[in-house]
């Protein structure tokens, strides 16, 4: 029943392929932008703030590139941005602007959000998760109009896990803080540790709750006081007190998790397969770093380009049969085509194993193989999901 | 002492030796910032030339006496002069510049300024800015057609090949290809043109007159994940028997039949294989391995990789001087 569906795909791409280009038709393609971050609370390691507009600049970034792209085929772009307050302002948003007729949208906002707006959506609505790495998203609560940009916390702890056997430094501490999200990562990487055979020596919560910008020396030796490990694992999402931890532990051994070296979807160092492009492209925008946020709002937008692109049509249906279609394929400066998994809409990235000045490594890394593709080997592959959105 | 007398000897068997040379390769280090020179008869590196931050795209003047560098980070282009291996001059590029290409006239040069999406075409001889063309996202790939009548761009992130009009510098046409196209080479009759798309995978084959994809090829390597085969260079043999496909961080070097587009073969090179090219009477390949820092040398009668040459940090381009 597939194959002769994509033939035809194949064959209204060629046909359209071989027209010239000033005979294609005029489309106005909307793109909705809803974000909504809720306060991480005070956090001791405020020095260096993350910015609040992480997410919606490299959403106009890309709609910029689109724009450029579509100025030679008579499209064009336009994003309707929307930073709401709280959760319900952002779930009103999404409906006020699916009311002016937008069906197609990036949204940077928590699971819980995002789960919110899904309930409000029109049967055809298409929206990409630029903000939530939440893994039950990808795992059961999937949504057939759903699509991640975002990397799973699994994506991301399978990166870590990878390098960390690669360096045959198997044998870890690991520190996990009182949130959520502290929760989630930790519980990520200990599947991962499982996965690909690296052993949680200890495991304990963070419950300190003083400065430790005067006493991370005196505290946190103590706290890591083992018989041996070859790392410190952190995980502290919103970045409370897991700066402190590296060059404070027990035995001189290397910090990695949030902190430290960390697994990122796109960081400042990331600078090959063009990667140096689009960094001084959004510099030049935004007047800042592009963070990984950017980046997945980014890969939402230049999905929906790309596609419009390829297909000449913006009509939510047609463009998400094309984007799980194999005509699909992303460039995303990571070194790879970049396509979307047909069982839970993920998109499939190398991860960046970054330090704060460099990077250290790119995952998958080399060895660890898949049937299909080894952009698989990171995050929720087929068996370990149950979801399936395209049937 | 000791660096006086090696810079002694190496001047002594530079100037010894180059006119008896097989030509030369000049190859752009775009870390180190230097050119590496390589006798191709000895293939061995002769001599290492410090310029312009980030050198990318190199190319050599009609007469062969100059070798044009785009230094990417001074955001110029530099004119070396082959004789001295000097940098005599420098010409306005615009931002960026990555790669460019030179009109058969030897004055116009068209240059694509990657960070701003624009081409610049500068006249060689005064120096003058002749135009600046509008393209798509991240402009790479700069061909002129041995004819002169067209100047193709390919813009990376926009997926386009862009057809300047050489006579009116502006676009008659643009042609959507695979994911990020990198590269484009014409036949000698200006017949076809090949264009790489390093995401996509694919190269295509456009038939010039008819400005229209006349064919689609994609490569498979034996044992390489599918998405690490990304075209990026191409060399085309004059007689038309042969195109030679870089696919990047394969590390091969594809073998096309280019009047069939049968591919051939695939040869084991470097690492991420960037750019190629010929030797004056076409037995030799070279090509720039970036992540290995090497160059490696392809028999083209043979279809073997006979050598490789460490060269600099992440060679990008590479050009053999045939009058050297």
């Amino acid at each position: 029943m597939f194959r002769p569906a994509s033939l035809i795909v194949t064959l209204v791409f060629s046909l359209l392929s071989a027209l010239p280009l000033h005979a294609s038709e005029t489309i106005a393609v909307k793109i909705g932008y809803v974000q909504w971050a809720p306060d991480q609370g005070p956090v001791l390691s405020n020095v260096l703030p993350e910015p609040e507009d992480a997410g919606l600049r490299g959403a106009e970034l890309a709609i910029n590139d689109n724009s450029t792209t579509g100025k030679f085929m008579g499209h064009t772009y336009t994003l309707t941005p929307k930073v709401a307050e709280s959760e319900q302002a952002a779930v009103e948003a999404f409906e006020a602007l699916q009311q002016q007729g937008v069906d197609l949208f990036v949204i940077n906002a928590p699971a819980s959000t995002l789960t919110a707006i899904m309930d409000k959506a029109a049967t055809d609505t298409l929206v990409f998760n630029s903000g939530s790495p939440d893994d039950a998203l990808r795992a059961s609560k999937c949504n057939p109009n759903l699509l991640h940009t975002l990397p799973s916390y699994a994506m991301l702890t399978d990166a870590l896990g990878q390098w960390l056997k690669m360096r045959r430094w198997s044998r870890v501490f690991l520190i996990t803080g009182p949130t959520a999200a502290d929760q989630a990562w930790a519980s990520a990487f200990r599947r991962s540790a499982k996965r690909f055979g690296v052993k949680i020596m200890e495991d304990k919560p963070w419950t300190f709750d003083a400065d430790l910008r005067r006493t991370a020396s005196k505290e946190l030796p103590l706290f890591t006081q083992a018989n041996d490990y070859a790392a410190v694992v952190v995980a502290d999402v919103r970045g409370d007190f897991g700066e402190y931890v590296p060059f404070n532990t027990w035995l001189p051994r290397p910090v990695v998790g949030t902190q430290g070296m960390s697994p990122e979807a796109w960081h400042r160092v990331v600078e090959s397969w063009g990667a140096a492009q689009l960094q001084s492209r959004f510099y030049d925008l935004a007047g800042r770093d592009m963070t990984s946020e950017d980046y997945a709002a980014w890969a939402a937008v230049r999905s929906l380009g790309t596609a419009v692109t390829q297909l000449g049509k913006a009509d939510p249906k047609s463009l998400r049969r094309f984007i799980f279609s194999d005509r699909f394929q992303l460039a995303a400066f990571k070194g790879r085509q970049l396509t979307y998994r047909l069982w839970n809409g993920q998109l499939r990235q190398p991860i960046p194993l970054v330090h704060p000045r460099g990077l250290v490594a790119s995952a998958p890394i080399e060895g660890f193989i898949h049937p299909k593709t080894e952009m698989d080997t990171l995050g929720l592959d087929e068996p370990e999901s149950a979801c399936r959105i395209n049937g | 002492m000791k660096s006086l007398f090696r810079q002694t000897a190496l001047a002594a068997l530079v100037g010894l030796s180059a006119p008896a040379l097989a030509s030369l390769a000049y190859v752009s280090n775009e870390k180190d910032n230097t050119l590496s020179v390589i006798d191709t008869e000895s293939q061995q590196v002769v001599d290492t030339i410090e310029v312009g931050a980030r050198p990318r795209g190199i190319l050599l003047s009609k007469d062969f006496t100059k070798l044009y560098i785009c230094a990417s980070d001074d955001d110029t282009v530099q004119v070396l002069d082959l004789a001295t291996r000097k940098i005599v001059d420098t010409l306005p590029s615009g931002e960026d510049p990555e790669q460019f290409a030179l009109h058969p006239n030897n004055k116009h040069l068209y240059i694509a300024n990657e960070d701003d999406a624009i081409v610049t075409v500068v006249d060689v001889t005064t120096k003058e800015v002749l135009a600046q063309i509008d393209v798509g996202i991240e402009p790479e790939g700069m061909a002129v057609s041995p004819d002169g009548k067209w100047a193709v761009n390919t813009s990376e992130t926009t997926s386009m090949l862009h057809w300047i009009n050489t006579e009116t510098f502006e676009i008659d046409k643009n042609i959507v290809i695979g994911q990020r196209p990198r590269h484009v080479e014409f036949s000698n009759d200006s017949k076809v043109a090949w264009a790489s798309a390093e995401i996509g995978g694919t190269v295509h084959i456009i038939d010039v007159d008819n400005l229209e994809q006349i064919h689609e090829m994609s490569f498979k390597v034996p044992g390489v994940n599918q998405d690490r085969v990304q075209p990026v260079g191409i060399e085309l043999t004059s007689d038309g028997k042969y195109a030679f496909v870089a696919l990047g961080p394969s590390n091969h070097v594809a073998v096309v039949d280019a009047k069939t587009y049968e591919i051939l073969d695939y040869l084991l090179v470097g690492s991420r294989v960037w750019q190629l090219d010929l030797n004056k009477d076409e037995t030799q390949l070279y090509t720039t391995n970036g992540v290995s820092g090497d160059v490696s040398v392809i028999d083209v009668e043979a279809l073997k990789v006979i050598k490789s040459i460490k060269v600099g940090r992440y060679p990008w381009g590479v050009v053999i001087d045939p009058n050297s």
